[in-house]
């Protein structure tokens, strides 16, 4: 882990590919929270009452 | 038994237990009323939650206090045992690793809270001050960070230091604030900034608990006048 | 009432409840955190690059030691005439039109580059080195002008000198007065750790403040080639960059990013704003954008961006379509 790490250049743009990993992560996690199902509860409605 | 109107007559049957009364007066009353009107413990530690809390962006939050629980814990194991402990002790490293990884998840937890607060709005209703106390958050977070980086004692310490000080001298700031001077990078970093974050995110937690969840946008309003 | 001003009770009239365990949820979140971070841990440890010291340094490029130290000396350094909070001079002192708050706070951390890096640590030396103690009295007898000709010419002849194989520096013969004399014990004693000790400690026993020993190795050029070997370098987007394959600080690149556009930059610059002033004009600039993330409530046009791209409606789908179910039907 101590080995210089892999660069991307892309533009004006260099990232390190850990923190490039790193950032696509995060946005996966987010669009995952978006999208996946949540798990229901039994609901309390004070209408149903 | 009933107050009779005599001056300094005290109702037995009520305990400190009661509710302060409304016609009670003082300091410790109306700070003790203000208190249990904004954040009963019922409200601290609820049981039911809006059923629009339903989605796994609401995780966000906890997970980054989660993260924030680790890193002060790993900090204060890496505090008692002294600055150099993890440079000669192979479980010191360990405890460096979760301390430096528990970081890395704090930060990575909270920029999605924030993207998930934004997202949703949720300064709206009364709350653009959790909003604020969360920026507020996020900008000593990352002077706290920074302390951190330049009391590790090795080669990222030493480059970090040398370089951040051009920018801190450029403010007018260095001559205060010493990234080369580790004993008040350190002394900040153990005490001074975990205090201030901690205190800041309890506040936090305290602003969302007294206002509750925030509705969905343009969800309609049932307020009575 | 406006739904700011109404209380918890009142906000949460006709909502759905559903039954919740905070405890339970901040239990899995402290569980679920730790045991993530126990395998990164474990798997992947972290970064610890061991420091460069100023013995570290000597020994592995004598010629750029002894070029920074006689520079030291003849105060031709970037810290040399830094301005403050180190001295007065002006070399590194930024501005932004009439702003300069770095000259107005004034110097507090002083540093005299030729007495502080080089004199002082050879005076304390001077113990049974008689020939030292004399090239310090020939040197500081001397007036100015000579003392600049005899670094002058030695920083020529380092241009081409060549180091031994126990590591002394050679350099070709020249009028260098004391000045050879002083920079062969310089490097001697980098080599043997005594500088270490000395920059830091001068005349107190404990000390925690590094500034001396820090500011004498940035003006080498040894400390900046390892950090550009790792990409730490400013141009490199370095800020955000850690040693080895290590993830880095990715929440600072905005800050960084800056560093890598016109008219940051730029020599002739634009609203004030060059290379010259580079630093001032990110923390000014990223100060404002933190200003502006801080009252995107109050921002018109800023905090109706989440209703101009509803992201929210994956959020809350689950409630509006409840809501649309309880719609009447027509």
């Amino acid at each position: 882990m101590d080995a210089p790490a892999p660069y991307i250049h892309w533009g004006f743009i260099l990232i390190s590919l850990p923190n490039f990993i790193l950032i696509c992560v995060m946005v996966l996690l987010f669009v995952l929270a978006l999208v996946a199902p949540f798990p229901s509860h039994r609901r309390k409605d004070p209408r149903d009452e | 038994m009933s107050n009779d109107g005599e001056p300094g007559f005290i109702d037995q049957t009520a305990t400190s237990l009661s509710p302060a009364a409304d016609e009670e007066t003082g300091w410790t009353a109306s700070v003790r009323r203000r208190v249990e009107k904004t954040l009963p413990i019922s409200e601290l530690l609820p049981t039911k939650q809006p059923a629009y809390v339903s989605s796994w962006v609401y995780v966000f939050g906890v997970v980054t206090i989660a993260a924030l629980f680790w890193v002060v814990l790993s900090g204060v194991v890496l505090a008692f045992f002294g600055a150099e402990w993890w440079h000669v002790s192979p479980i010191g490293h360990f405890f460096n690793s979760i301390h430096f990884w528990s970081v890395q998840m704090f930060f990575i937890f909270m920029v999605l809270h924030l993207w998930g607060q934004f997202w949703g709005a949720g300064w709206r209703d009364g709350r653009a001050k959790t909003w604020m106390v969360g920026v507020v958050i996020f900008a000593v977070s990352i002077g706290t960070a920074f302390t951190g980086y330049v009391v590790q004692l090795n080669f990222d310490s030493q480059w970090i230091a040398v370089n951040a000080k051009d920018a801190i001298n450029s403010t007018g700031f260095g001559g205060l604030f010493n990234a080369l001077n580790f004993g008040q990078m350190y002394g900040l970093h153990v005490m001074l900034f975990p205090i201030g974050v901690t205190l800041l995110v309890v506040l936090h937690i305290i602003q969302v608990r007294a206002k509750g969840v925030v509705r969905p946008i343009d969800d309609p309003m049932e307020v009575a006048p | 009432m406006k739904a700011s001003k109404v209380d918890k009770q009142t906000y949460y009239r006709g909502v759905a409840m559903a039954p919740y365990d905070l405890l339970k949820e901040v239990t899995i979140a402290l569980v679920g955190v730790l045991g993530l971070v126990l395998v990164l841990s474990a798997v992947l440890s972290s970064p610890d690059v061991p420091s460069v010291t100023l013995q570290s340094w000597a020994k592995a490029d004598p010629v750029d030691f002894v070029t920074t130290a006689s520079a030291e000396l003849a105060g031709s350094t970037v810290v040399a005439s830094y301005g403050p909070p180190y001295n007065s001079g002006s070399g590194s002192v930024q501005s932004w039109g009439p702003l300069t708050p770095q000259q107005w706070a004034g110097v507090h951390i002083p540093i005299n580059a030729p007495n502080d890096f080089v004199l002082q640590p050879l005076t304390q030396a001077t113990a049974g080195d008689a020939q030292l103690a004399t090239a310090l009295g020939t040197y500081q007898a001397a007036s100015s002008d000579q003392q600049q000709k005899w670094l002058t010419n030695y920083s020529t002849g380092l241009g081409t000198a060549t180091v031994a194989a126990d590591g002394v520096v050679n350099v070709p013969t020249g009028d260098y007065g004391p000045v050879s004399v002083l920079m062969d014990r310089m490097l001697t004693l980098a080599r043997s750790g005594g500088l270490d000790a000395l920059l830091l400690t001068s005349n107190h026993f404990y000390q925690t403040d590094f500034s001396r020993p820090l500011l004498f190795l940035i003006d080498g050029g040894y400390i900046s080639r390892l950090a550009e070997e790792q990409k730490l370098i400013g141009s490199d987007w370095g800020v955000m960059n850690e040693t080895g394959r290590y993830p880095g600080q990715a929440w600072l690149w905005l800050y960084t990013m800056w560093y890598q556009v016109p008219p940051f930059t730029s020599d002739t610059g634009f609203l004030g704003i060059s290379k010259a002033n580079t630093d001032l004009a990110v923390v000014g600039v990223m100060l404002l954008l933190t200003a502006l993330l801080l009252l995107v409530p109050f921002i018109p046009g800023l905090r109706d961006i989440p209703r101009w791209i509803p992201i929210h409606r994956l959020i809350w789908r689950r409630h509006y379509a409840e809501m649309r179910s309880r719609l009447p039907r027509a």
